[in-house]
């Protein structure tokens, strides 16, 4: 397997797509959605998919080998797991009354 | 062309270590290696990313009181800057990949000055933190976490602390302790980022990286794409959090 050169107009486009998205980002933040949370969903959608931009085409693993993205895939999930079993621990501490 | 690559196949390239089969399998190693490096990067970050999402969770309006008074000019402009020097850094690895000497030296020297650029206005920010009496703790001797709270009625002064309904001085502090220890882990990274291109140039100069041979650039390469991802995601948790509450 050989390597893929990936063309300069891809790296163009890429860059350009992540300058928007920093500019929504910003916009997006001073908008009062009147709702809870939804600036934080807005906020770490826009930089999830900035994030998987960098990854698939500026460091190349859209054209990597499966054993890249399982190590990609390992990481995600133990982050998962990090953020998972600690919120579920915290957010349920007050479900049930015990005297401290 | 062909049969100069046709040489190298019967006796090697000169950057070919022995251990290894060929110039393929040494660069598969090499960013392979890379990439689990990367992921326990992850990990160090994701306790930190972790930590913020606790205490900001704990205590909303105090985070977004302290998210506020962050320069949000700055932290979008720099967030230019690093999206910039990816992209020139994406370029270097390709002008390595094609063999055009030139423009890679020229868009690693340009990356490597984008970096400190980042850096610099990092400095100018934690500056002004440190006039407004927000470094955290007496990390700075004579110096402890004291800004000047804004009372109501009072007219705007951007160097005081602008505290929203339910936000204490106390939990403003606890905010700026894991903003100053993630963007400050983030700027070594930068740091070392910095170094390892000023490496690279040289070695750039001296005509040691070829469509062969090019492991180094491609690997530092995704390193410095990490780190542009960490600030990716840095930037609206800290920068942007509580900005819609004017």
């Amino acid at each position: 397997m050989s390597e893929h050169i990936v063309p300069v107009r891809v790296y163009i486009t890429i860059f350009l797509v992540l300058l928007v998205g920093t500019a929504l980002t910003v916009a997006a933040a001073f908008i009062d959605f009147r709702l809870p949370y939804i600036n934080t969903v807005v906020a770490l959608t826009i930089a999830t998919i900035k994030a998987t931009f960098v990854v698939l085409y500026f460091m190349h693993v859209r054209y990597s080998s499966r054993l890249i993205w399982v190590i990609m895939a390992a990481a995600l999930f133990w982050m998962a797991i990090l953020f998972a079993f600690t919120f579920s621990d915290y957010l349920t501490r007050d479900w049930i009354s015990i005297q401290r | 062309m062909s049969s100069h690559a046709a040489t190298e196949d019967i006796h090697g390239h000169r950057a070919l270590q022995h251990h290894f089969e060929n110039m393929e399998q040494q660069r598969e190693a090499g960013t392979l290696g890379m990439w689990i490096f990367l992921v326990t990067e992850i990990m160090f970050f994701g306790g930190m990313f972790l930590a913020y999402a606790l205490y900001r969770t704990l205590y909303p309006a105090a985070f977004a009181s302290a998210s506020n008074h962050l320069d949000i000019t700055l932290g979008a402009v720099n967030t230019g800057v690093l999206i910039l020097s990816s992209f020139t850094m994406a370029l270097a690895v390709y002008f390595t990949q094609i063999g055009n000497r030139r423009p890679q030296v020229i868009c690693l020297l340009l990356t490597l000055v984008l970096g400190l650029t980042f850096l610099g206005i990092k400095a100018v920010e934690y500056h002004d933190k440190y006039e407004d009496r927000l470094i955290p703790g007496n990390l700075i001797p004579g110096h402890s976490f004291d800004p000047v709270i804004q009372k109501e009625g009072e007219p705007v002064d951007h160097h005081k602390l602008h505290l929203l309904p339910g936000a204490t001085k106390e939990k403003v502090e606890l905010f700026y302790w894991i903003y100053f220890a993630m963007t400050g882990m983030h700027a070594l990274h930068m740091i070392i980022g910095a170094g390892l291109l000023t490496f690279l140039l040289i070695f750039s100069l001296k005509g040691r990286f070829d469509p062969e041979y090019h492991s180094p650039v491609e690997v530092i390469g995704l390193y410095w794409h990490f780190v542009d991802i960490v600030w990716i995601f840095l930037f609206p948790l800290l920068y942007l959090l509580g900005r819609h509450y004017h």
